[in-house]
């Protein structure tokens, strides 16, 4: 019984958010960009760049440029996208891959530039550091559980709504919606395919950097070789779970986020379970979840992945 | 009158093709200009190069008197040109709402202003009386409201050139004269219009003047009062057309399809068939005559395994079918030519000689062991393409990319390939032009002769009557008349598929 109040005590679920935060975000960008035609299996290294970027910013500059720095690196991967698959025309898996092999590569030979006798891993630097919400804080159970926490964690719940409500409510949404499903019909009605397909992108990518920021200077306050540890993947998966709406994808974070702290705090009450087996077990609930359910949805954008060619 | 329109030599070459070679015409103000043309002229093209969707090589293009180039369809539709094109460009997961407003959107602050298009688009489509359910998924909505709902596009953006490319090739008879009313009140509110069409009978209803193009050059203009429709059809294809298709003497034999007392819901989950009977004999062509939408698309999918019945027997050839796959279809001699070709007949990413190969890959001399002998598929492939006169640069060209006719005529080359004992036609000259028709007509009753069954459904009336044995009316999900060929007239079977008193 003990035990059980310790497995579920407030903090699982309060470090529950903290450990979704960054999969919202790379979920949000998932959305963002697939729901326009353009697959983004690159968001694990457009994280991976928006990390480093925002230690190297915290570094130089304070943590808030580090976070801004973190956010426009992920943009520009984003531009770098949408550039090689709209523009080009390339294989958007391959394009993807590019930037996330790139992700990984160029940290390492950038930071013993950047620290002198530093290999792999970034010195400690400035951190965004938690904050309290006034009002909310004071409330029994709720208030541990939201009240206090990092802003970045607060931006992330924002953005799910405000993301939702850019693809269904406005314009800009109903363009690029139309032309991930139909371009042509929207190339008819005199929409510029190209531009929104660039825009959605690189909003993905402003996410998925804001996403690697929040890893490296509000979770963590360094930066460490593919430290995103397949997050950027792991958003995706949640984004086709919540059928590439923001809303069913943050459910689908939590749960991952959920199963994260879980087992950490099984692992710290000495649940006697290898911890391997625990650490696998958040990977393992999604695989499942998404198995589960993807022979029943085929609700992918119809021009996810095709390049769109002008006549 | 002035001409509203002056497109001047215009060239535009595809790869392998040069589709429109050389091409002026004028369009004048107020008028109803019929483009015509064989499968694959070059009049979809024409017609996309000044709307602004295809660039063009060479050539001028004047609206209004005034020199344009055009960067992009929204270019053109800020001139007041409007098009709907051959193959609907609606996106079928959102609402009919979201496809009118798409491009031309209201917004309150930073959300779509849906209330305010919404009373908008009432008020246009109550003052043109077209009939639309605006929230409607356009998945869910039939052919004939998707084309209204592309005329109300038009409309919504004011444009007053409208272009209509072949816009009652899928429509019912009931549907057309309905077009037919919208077009003559468009056209004394002062619009122009220019209208592809294959059916000849249309152009000279309808149309002031017409355009004639063969192989993407221009033939003639000519007034629609000083021709015929024989003069035109020759025109158009270059030689005779005999309108009527001689009907061989077969005995008929065995029964060979068997359908009884089926029933079946449709993808909304309604029912669709009630009770349905039918059967086809070898030698015999049996055509289902009705109005879109009483369950002749799910007819045609239940007995080509696309969709599953909830009680009745179905056999082939004394098989029973009763929901087995369409590959088990294919495999008891069924072929099938579905009336929608980009949904149900190709692969539009894939060449013509993969689309050809489709449902003989598994067969000899194809399939080799794991492997597949392209050389064979593609010497096939190319023989194929002769003997169904399909246009294309080449086998290796993508099925994308041929033009409505010629796609079609793939579906048809592949399908009487598989040598049937039942062949499912559905709509099976939707799109072709008059020489194509007559091409098909004949296939059909070659495989009369080679004593198939054949059940034919179509919405082209007059298609029905010349060709069926049998003609049974299907209304609601219930054949409601049988009819032997000659002994039925038009008007008559007219009535009974609006659900008039069984005889
Ligand atoms: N996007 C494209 N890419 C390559 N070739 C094309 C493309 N569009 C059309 N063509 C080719 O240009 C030629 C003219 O095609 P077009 O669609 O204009 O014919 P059409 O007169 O409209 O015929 P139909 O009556 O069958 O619709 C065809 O040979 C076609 O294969
Ligand atoms: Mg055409």
């Amino acid at each position: 019984m003990e035990l059980l109040i310790k497995l579920f005590s407030i903090t699982v679920f309060a470090s529950t958010l903290r450990i979704a935060t960054p999969v919202i975000l790379a979920s949000l960008g998932g959305c963002m960009s697939e729901r326009s035609g353009v697959i983004n299996i690159g968001l694990e290294g457009m994280m991976l760049m928006g990390a480093f970027s925002a230690v190297v910013g915290s570094w130089f500059f304070g943590a808030w440029t580090g976070l801004l720095l973190g956010v426009l690196t992920g943009g520009l991967m984003g531009l770098l996208h949408a550039f090689m698959s709209v523009t080009l025309k390339a294989n958007q898996i391959i394009s993807a891959t590019a930037i996330n092999i790139m992700a990984v590569g160029l940290p390492n030979i950038l930071i013993p530039v950047i620290w002198e006798n530093h290999y792999g891993i970034s010195p400690t630097v400035p951190v965004i550091a938690d904050i309290n919400l006034p009002l909310i804080s004071s409330i029994p159970i709720i208030g541990d559980i939201i009240g206090h926490q990092n802003p970045i964690v607060y931006i992330a719940l924002l953005l799910v709504p405000l993301i939702s409500f850019l693809l269904f409510k406005t314009k800009l949404g109903l363009r690029i919606r139309a032309v991930g499903e139909h371009p042509l019909a929207a190339d008819t009605l005199g929409i510029n395919v190209y531009r929104m397909r660039y825009i959605a992108v690189t909003i993905s990518g402003l996410l998925a950097g804001l996403g690697g920021a929040f890893l490296s200077i509000a979770y963590q306050s360094q930066f460490s070789s593919a430290m995103t540890a397949g997050r950027g993947f792991i958003g995706l998966a949640a984004m086709i779970f919540g059928r590439w709406s923001p809303k069913g994808a943050l459910l689908a974070c939590l749960l991952f986020g959920f199963a994260d702290a879980f087992q950490a705090s099984a692992q710290s009450a000495g649940v006697p379970i290898p911890p391997e087996i625990m650490l696998s077990f958040p990977y393992v609930l999604t695989l499942v979840a998404l198995v589960g359910l993807f022979g029943k949805i085929a609700l992918s954008p119809a021009a996810n992945g095709k390049p769109y060619y002008k006549g | 009158m002035a001409a509203i329109v002056k497109m001047q030599n215009i060239v535009k070459r595809f790869p392998g093709v040069l589709a429109n070679d050389d091409i002026s015409i004028e369009v004048e103000e107020g008028e109803i200009l019929c483009l015509l043309g064989e499968n694959g002229a070059g009049k979809s093209t024409l017609m996309n190069i000044l709307y602004g969707l295809y660039h063009y090589d060479k050539g001028e293009i004047f609206i209004k008197g005034e020199k344009t180039t055009f960067s992009g369809p929204g270019d053109a539709i800020d001139k007041g040109i409007g098009m709907v094109h051959q193959h609907f460009m609606l996106v079928p997961v959102f609402t009919v709402l979201e496809n009118l407003i798409l491009g031309s959107e209201k917004v309150k602050g930073l959300s779509l202003d849906l209330n305010s298009s919404k009373k908008e688009l009432e008020a246009i489509s109550d003052k043109y009386g077209l009939e639309i359910q605006l929230d409607a998924q356009v998945s869910d909505i039939s052919v004939g409201m998707q084309q209204r709902v592309e005329i109300l596009k038009l409309l919504y953006r004011g444009a007053d050139i409208m272009i209509f490319d072949e816009p009652t090739a899928i429509l019912t008879p009931q549907e057309i004269e309905e077009l037919y009313k919208v077009m003559q009140s468009l056209r004394l509110l002062g619009k122009t219009i220019i209208f592809i069409t294959h059916k000849l009978k249309e152009v000279k209803e309808i149309s002031d003047r017409v355009i004639v193009l063969r192989d993407g050059k221009l033939i003639e203009t000519i007034d629609t009062e000083s021709t015929s429709i024989r003069e035109l059809a020759r025109m158009m294809v270059g030689r005779e057309v005999l309108f009527r298709t001689e009907k061989p003497e077969v005995e008929t034999g065995r029964e060979i399809l068997n359908v009884k007392n089926i029933s079946a819901l449709n993808k909304r989950g309604l029912p669709a068939l009630k009770g349905l009977s039918l059967n086809v004999h070898e030698g015999e062509i049996v055509g289902i005559a009705g109005v879109d939408g009483n369950g002749q698309t799910e007819l045609v999918e239940v007995l080509t395994g696309l969709r599953k019945i909830s009680s009745g027997i179905i056999t082939i050839d004394g098989k029973d079918m009763v929901n087995k796959s369409s590959g088990q279809f294919l495999d008891a001699g069924t072929a099938h030519i579905p009336e929608d070709r980009l949904l149900r007949g190709l692969i539009l990413d894939f060449p013509i000689y993969e689309n050809l190969l489709l449902g003989f890959e598994d067969k000899a001399p194809f399939a080799k062991g794991l492997f597949l002998d392209f050389n064979k598929v593609r010497s096939w492939a190319e023989e194929l393409v002769k003997n169904f006169n399909i246009k294309t640069p080449g086998v290796n060209v993508n099925a994308g990319t041929m033009s409505g006719g010629n796609q079609q005529k793939a579906v048809l080359a592949r399908e009487f390939q598989r040598n049937p004992k039942v062949l499912i036609a559905s709509q099976p000259t939707r799109g072709l032009d008059v020489g194509a028709i007559e091409f098909v007509h004949e296939r059909i009753m070659d495989a009369k002769k080679e004593h198939k069954a054949i059940l034919l459904v179509s919405l082209e009336l007059s298609e029905i009557m010349n060709l069926s044995d049998r003609i049974l009316v299907i209304y609601e999900g219930e054949i409601v008349a049988e009819f032997n060929y000659g002994e039925v007239t038009e008007t008559e079977i007219g009535l009974m598929m609006a659900g008039g008193e069984d005889k």
